[in-house]
C-alpha cells in the first residue's frame, strides 16, 4: 500500500508490543493512521484490538516498540499528556457529577474559565442533540444518551484523535445503526482522526475509512473496506470480514491445478442449471443442493460438490419466484463464478 | 436471590425462628435502658421496685468517669485518624494490582481481628516488656490502630472495587493528573466509605477492652473503668448509667456508618 | 518520514506544573510509587504487630526465676514443659471445648436468620435485619457482657420469669447438673454458654448469609425444576453453598472464643479459660514468659483451623 504523502500521520505504531506475562496481547504491531482518518480495529474479543487502542490512549505501556503521535514519541507519556481522548466502552461518566460536569471535567482540570465552560458544554450538548441536559445526573438517562454524553466530554477538548472502543456494543441495534450514522457525520464535520475498536465486521465496514484486522495480537491485513472484503490476504481476514468459501488443498488443485487456497465470496457464485456450459472465463463446477436458507432479499443454499466439498451459495431473490434456478433440496446444479473474483490465499491459518 | 422479588413465602416456622432470634440479639439492650433508672442500689432485682433519673447526676460527678471518657475519646480519635491513612493506602495498593506477597498482606491485615484479642494483646505487652518501653498513651493507640486498620481497608477496598476501574482512566484521559483524579474522581467516590470505616473504627477502638487491658498499664479508658466498676457492686446504679451511655454513644456513629453505606449500595 | 514531519504542528509546548511532573513521575514508575503506598501501613503492620508476634514468641522461649521472681532471658523450653501441666491441660480442654460447642449452637442459631435474609427479605425489610444483626455486632461488647450479668443474676429477669411459668424446678435441675451448673447462672458454664453465643452469633449470621446472598435463585429453581423437594433442595443445594459460610463464620466465633477472658471472669466460676489464664500469668503472676507460651496454643489452633478453612473456601465468604 502506497501511503498518500500529503496526509500527515496521526498515530504510528511501530513494532509495539504489549505482553501480559506469557499473553503477548499485542505482538509486534506497525500500523500507521492517517490525520482525518475514521479508522477501525477490527477482530475478534482477545484479538489485542482494545489493548493496542489502550497503548494509544495511555492506559498500557507497551513492553517494547514505539507509539507517535503527530510525530511525538508518547509511549511513555501518561494519558493527560496525550491529544487524544476517548469514548470508553462503558462509557465511564462520572456517577457523582452531572451531565454538565461531565463534559466540562476535561475543561475543569486544564483550568478553562467557567463561562467558556459553559458556553462550550451548551455547545456540546447540542451538537450531540441533547439541549438543556446539563443537569442531569448520568443516571437519568438512557443507554443512548449516555453514549453521546460520552462522546461530548471527549469531544469537547478538540482533541486531535478519538478513540472509541466498541462504543455501540450495549446499544440495541436500531439505535446501534442510527448512531454509526451520527458518528460518522460527526466525524466528517469536525475532521479530526477517529480511531474505533469493533468486533463486528460490518460496522467496521460501513463506517471506516480504512480497517486493520487483528488476529491473536498480530495485524492481518490494513486496508479499505473495499480492499479487504473483496482481496483478503489470509484465511482469516476473508473469513472474518463477510462469509467465505475456502477451498484449499487437493479441490483447489481440480479447479486451479494449485493447491494454494482458493477463496470465494457466496454471492460471486452463480446457481446454474446443470446443462450450463462453462466458458473460458469462469469456473464451473457440479454439485447437489442440500440445504436453502430464504432471508428475504437473498437465499442462501449449501451445496455439495461433486469433488466432495461445500460451497455457501447466496442469490439475490431478483423475482418473488425464480422458477429458472432449480431451488429445492436435492436438485442437480452447476456453480459459475469468474476466474478474477476468486482470490489466491498465500497464507493460511 | 434477588431481594427484590422473593420467590415463594418463608414458612411460619421459619419467622418465627427468626424473630425469636433477633429477640435474643436485642431484648439486652433494653435491659440495660431499664437498668439505668432503678432505684435498686444493691442488686439486679428484676422487675426494678422503682424508677429514678438520680444515678445520672451522681455520673456526671464521678471525675474517674470523665477521666476515663477523655482518654477514651483521645485514644479513638488518634487511632482512628492513623488507621484511616494506614487503611486507605493499603487499600489503593492492593486495590492497583497483583505484586509479590499480596495474599500475605491481605492475610496479615485481617489477623488482628481473626487472632483472639488476647494474642494481640499479650503480643503487645511481651513487646513492652521486651522493650522496656513502658505504658503510654501511645501503647494504647498502637494497639488500637493495629486492629482498626482493617475496618477502614474492608470499607474502601469494596468501594474501590465497585467503583469502575474506566472512571479514573477517564479522568486522566481527559487531561487529569494523578493528584487530580484522586481528589476529583477517587475521592468523592470513597468519600462514604472512608467516613463508615472511620465510624465504624472509632466505635471498635472506643469500647475495646481485651487488648487495651494488655496495653494501659495504669491508665482507665471507658471500657477498663467499667470493667472496674463491675467488681464494685456497691457502684452497680452508676456502672448501669455509664453503660447506657456507651451504647448510646458507639449506636451513633454505627447508625451513621450503616447509613453511609447503605445509600451507596443502591 | 524526515518530509513528513515537517508538516506536522507538534502540540503547543507549555511547561507542566510542579504536581503535574511528580504525578507523571510516578506514571511512569508504578512500582515505586506502589512500594511508597505500601510503605506506611506495611511499615506499621512488620513493627508494630509482626514484630509483638515475634516478641510473643521469644518469650515464650524465656523463663520466670521461680525464686527470685525475675524474668530470665535466656532460651529456655521450661515454659513450655510447664504447659503440659494437668491443669494447664484442663485449661486448654475446657476453653476448646466452649469454642466447639459455641460455634455450632452459634451456626444452627444463625442459619435461619441468614437464610431468610437471603431468600425472602425484601429490600426495606433486609435493610432493617442488616441493622438489627449489625447493631448488636457494634455495640459495646463490655456492656452486653454486663447486661447479661443483670438478666442472669439470681434475682435477675430469668428467675423472674422462670417463676411466672412455673419453671423454677427447671431451672434449678439444670444449675444442679454437675460440670455446667452453679450457684446461679451468673455463675455457671451454663450461663457463660449463652453469653458466648449471644456475644459471637452476629459474627456467623452475616458470612452465611454472604454465601447464601452468592447462590442464584436460578440454581433453586433448578433443583425444582428437577422435581426437588424443599426439603431436599434444603439439605442437597443450599446447605453445601451455605457450608462455606459457616466456616467463615466459625473462624471469628471459636478464635474469638478460645481468647475471650472477660466473659469467663464476669460470668464463670472459678475454673479458668485460657484467655483468664494468661491475662493472670502476665499480671499478678508477673510470668509473662508462661502467659506468652499459653498464647502459642489458641494461635497454632487457629492457624491449623485457618489453613482448613482456607481449603473449604471459606476466605471468599468472608
Amino acid at each position: 500500500m502506497n501511503a498518500p504523502t500529503q496526509l500527515s500521520i496521526a498515530v504510528r505504531l511501530q513494532a509495539v508490543c504489549r505482553y501480559f506475562g506469557e499473553v503477548k496481547a499485542v505482538d509486534h504491531v506497525n500500523l500507521d493512521i492517517y490525520d482525518g482518518e475514521f479508522f477501525s480495529l477490527l477482530g475478534p474479543s482477545g484479538s489485542g484490538k482494545t489493548t493496542c487502542l489502550r497503548l494509544i490512549a495511555g492506559f498500557e505501556q507497551p513492553t517494547s516498540g514505539s507509539i507517535q503521535l503527530y510525530g511525538q514519541e508518547v509511549a511513555n507519556m501518561p494519558p493527560y499528556e496525550r491529544d487524544v481522548n476517548t469514548v470508553f466502552q462503558d462509557y465511564a461518566l462520572f456517577p457523582h457529577m452531572t451531565v454538565g460536569q461531565n463534559i466540562a471535567y476535561g475543561l475543569m482540570v486544564k483550568k478553562v474559565p467557567k463561562p467558556e465552560r459553559e458556553r462550550r458544554v451548551r455547545e456540546m450538548l447540542e451538537m450531540v442533540r441533547l439541549p438543556g441536559m446539563e443537569n442531569r445526573k448520568p443516571s437519568q438517562l438512557s443507554g443512548g444518551q449516555r453514549q453521546r454524553v460520552a462522546l461530548a466530554r471527549a469531544l469537547v477538548n478538540h482533541p486531535r484523535v478519538l478513540l472509541l472502543d466498541e462504543p455501540l456494543g450495549a446499544l440495541d441495534l436500531k439505535l446501534r445503526q442510527q448512531m454509526q450514522i451520527e458518528l460518522k457525520a460527526i466525524q466528517e464535520r469536525i475532521g479530526i482522526t477517529f480511531i474505533f475498536v469493533t468486533h463486528d465486521q460490518e460496522e467496521a465496514l460501513t463506517m471506516s475509512d480504512r480497517l486493520a484486522v487483528f488476529n491473536h495480537g498480530k495485524i492481518e491485513q490494513i486496508g479499505t473496506p473495499t480492499e479487504l472484503y473483496e482481496h483478503p490476504a489470509t484465511g482469516f481476514v476473508a473469513g472474518f470480514v463477510g462469509t467465505t468459501n475456502l477451498i484449499s488443498g487437493d479441490s483447489a488443485r481440480k479447479l486451479t491445478g494449485s493447491p494454494e487456497t482458493l477463496s470465494i465470496r457466496p454471492e460471486k457464485i452463480r446457481l446454474c442449471p446443470p446443462d450450463t456450459p462453462v466458458t473460458e472465463d469462469l469456473y464451473g463446477i457440479d454439485g447437489t443442493v442440500r440445504d436453502t436458507i430464504y432471508l428475504g432479499m437473498h437465499t442462501r443454499y449449501l451445496v455439495e460438490t461433486d469433488a466432495g466439498f461445500d460451497l455457501i451459495v447466496v442469490q439475490q431473490n431478483l423475482e418473488s419466484a425464480s422458477a429458472d434456478i432449480p431451488t429445492t433440496r436435492g436438485s442437480r446444479v452447476k456453480l459459475l463464478w469468474y476466474k478474477d473474483s476468486a482470490r489466491r490465499l498465500t497464507e493460511m491459518e | 436471590m434477588k431481594p427484590s422479588n422473593p420467590t415463594g413465602r418463608a414458612s411460619l416456622g421459619l419467622k418465627i425462628a427468626v424473630g425469636l432470634v433477633l429477640l435474643f440479639l436485642h431484648f439486652p439492650l433494653l435491659i440495660i435502658i431499664l437498668y439505668a433508672f432503678t432505684t435498686e442500689e444493691a442488686s439486679f432485682r428484676f422487675p426494678p421496685p422503682g424508677l429514678t433519673t438520680r444515678w445520672i447526676g451522681e455520673l456526671v460527678n464521678r471525675a474517674d468517669f470523665w477521666n476515663a471518657l477523655s482518654l477514651s475519646l483521645a485514644v479513638a480519635a488518634v487511632a482512628t485518624t492513623l488507621a484511616i491513612v494506614l487503611g486507605t493506602l493499603l487499600a489503593g495498593a492492593i486495590y492497583r494490582g497483583k505484586f509479590f506477597g499480596r495474599d500475605a498482606l491481605t492475610l496479615l491485615v485481617i489477623l488482628p481481628i481473626a487472632l483472639p484479642g488476647i494474642v494481640t494483646g499479650i503480643s503487645l505487652r511481651s513487646a513492652i516488656s521486651l522493650t522496656d518501653m513502658g505504658f503510654t498513651f501511645w501503647t494504647i493507640v498502637i494497639g488500637h490502630t493495629t486492629f482498626c486498620i482493617v475496618t477502614v481497608y474492608n470499607n474502601v477496598i469494596a468501594r474501590l472495587r465497585r467503583t469502575a476501574r474506566s472512571q479514573m482512566e477517564a479522568s486522566m484521559d481527559l487531561g487529569a493528573s494523578t493528584f487530580q483524579t484522586f481528589r476529583y474522581i477517587v475521592l468523592p467516590n470513597i468519600a462514604t466509605a472512608l467516613l463508615a470505616g472511620g465510624m465504624l473504627a472509632f466505635a471498635l477502638s472506643f469500647d475495646e477492652v481485651i487488648v487495651t487491658t494488655f496495653t494501659a498499664g495504669q491508665q482507665q479508658t471507658l471500657p477498663i473503668w467499667i470493667l472496674s466498676q463491675l467488681t464494685r457492686p456497691r457502684d452497680r446504679p452508676v456502672t448501669n448509667v455509664a453503660a447506657l451511655f456507651v451504647i448510646a454513644a458507639t449506636f451513633i456513629p454505627i447508625l451513621i456508618a450503616y447509613r453511609l453505606t447503605q445509600k451507596t449500595g443502591e | 518520514m524526515a518530509a513528513l514531519s515537517l508538516t506536522l504542528t507538534p502540540p503547543t509546548p507549555k511547561p507542566p506544573s510542579l504536581p503535574r511532573r511528580i504525578s507523571t513521575f510516578f506514571f511512569r514508575r508504578p512500582n515505586l510509587s506502589l512500594i511508597l503506598t505500601l510503605l506506611l501501613p506495611l511499615l506499621w503492620l512488620v513493627v508494630f504487630y509482626i514484630g509483638s508476634l515475634s516478641s510473643l514468641l521469644v518469650n515464650s522461649f524465656f523463663r520466670l526465676d521461680g525464686f527470685t521472681g525475675l524474668i530470665v532471658r535466656q532460651f529456655s523450653l521450661q515454659t513450655y514443659r510447664e504447659l503440659a501441666s494437668p491443669s494447664n491441660v484442663d485449661i486448654f480442654v475446657r476453653t476448646a471445648v466452649m469454642a466447639a460447642t459455641v460455634t455450632v449452637t452459634c451456626a444452627i442459631l444463625a442459619f435461619p436468620v441468614a437464610y431468610y435474609m437471603a431468600r425472602y427479605a425484601n429490600y426495606r425489610i433486609k435493610g432493617l435485619l442488616y441493622l438489627g444483626v449489625l447493631l448488636p455486632l457494634w455495640s459495646s461488647y463490655l456492656v452486653r457482657v454486663y447486661t447479661w450479668k443483670i438478666i442472669l443474676a439470681q434475682e435477675g429477669i430469668i428467675t423472674w420469669f422462670a417463676n411466672l411459668l412455673g419453671l423454677h424446678g427447671l431451672l434449678e435441675a439444670l444449675l444442679a447438673v454437675p460440670g455446667i451448673g452453679g450457684p446461679s447462672l451468673s455463675f455457671s458454664f451454663l450461663g457463660m454458654f449463652l453469653v458466648f453465643v449471644y456475644i459471637w452469633l452476629p459474627y456467623m449470621i452475616l458470612p452465611i448469609n454472604a454465601a447464601l446472598e452468592r447462590v442464584p435463585k436460578s440454581v433453586l429453581e433448578a433443583s425444582a425444576d428437577l422435581g426437588a423437594r424443599p426439603g431436599y433442595t434444603l439439605r442437597k443445594v443450599i446447605l453445601p453453598l451455605a457450608f462455606p459460610g459457616v466456616v467463615a463464620g466459625s473462624i471469628f466465633t471459636f478464635s474469638l472464643t478460645l481468647g475471650d477472658y472477660i466473659i469467663p471472669s464476669v460470668i464463670g466460676n472459678s475454673s479458668f479459660f485460657i484467655g483468664q489464664a494468661v491475662f493472670a500469668q502476665q499480671g499478678t503472676a508477673g510470668n509473662i514468659p508462661l502467659a506468652a507460651a499459653m498464647t502459642v496454643v489458641p494461635i497454632v489452633i487457629m492457624f491449623l483451623y485457618l489453613m482448613v478453612a482456607r481449603r473449604l473456601g471459606a476466605f471468599e465468604a468472608l
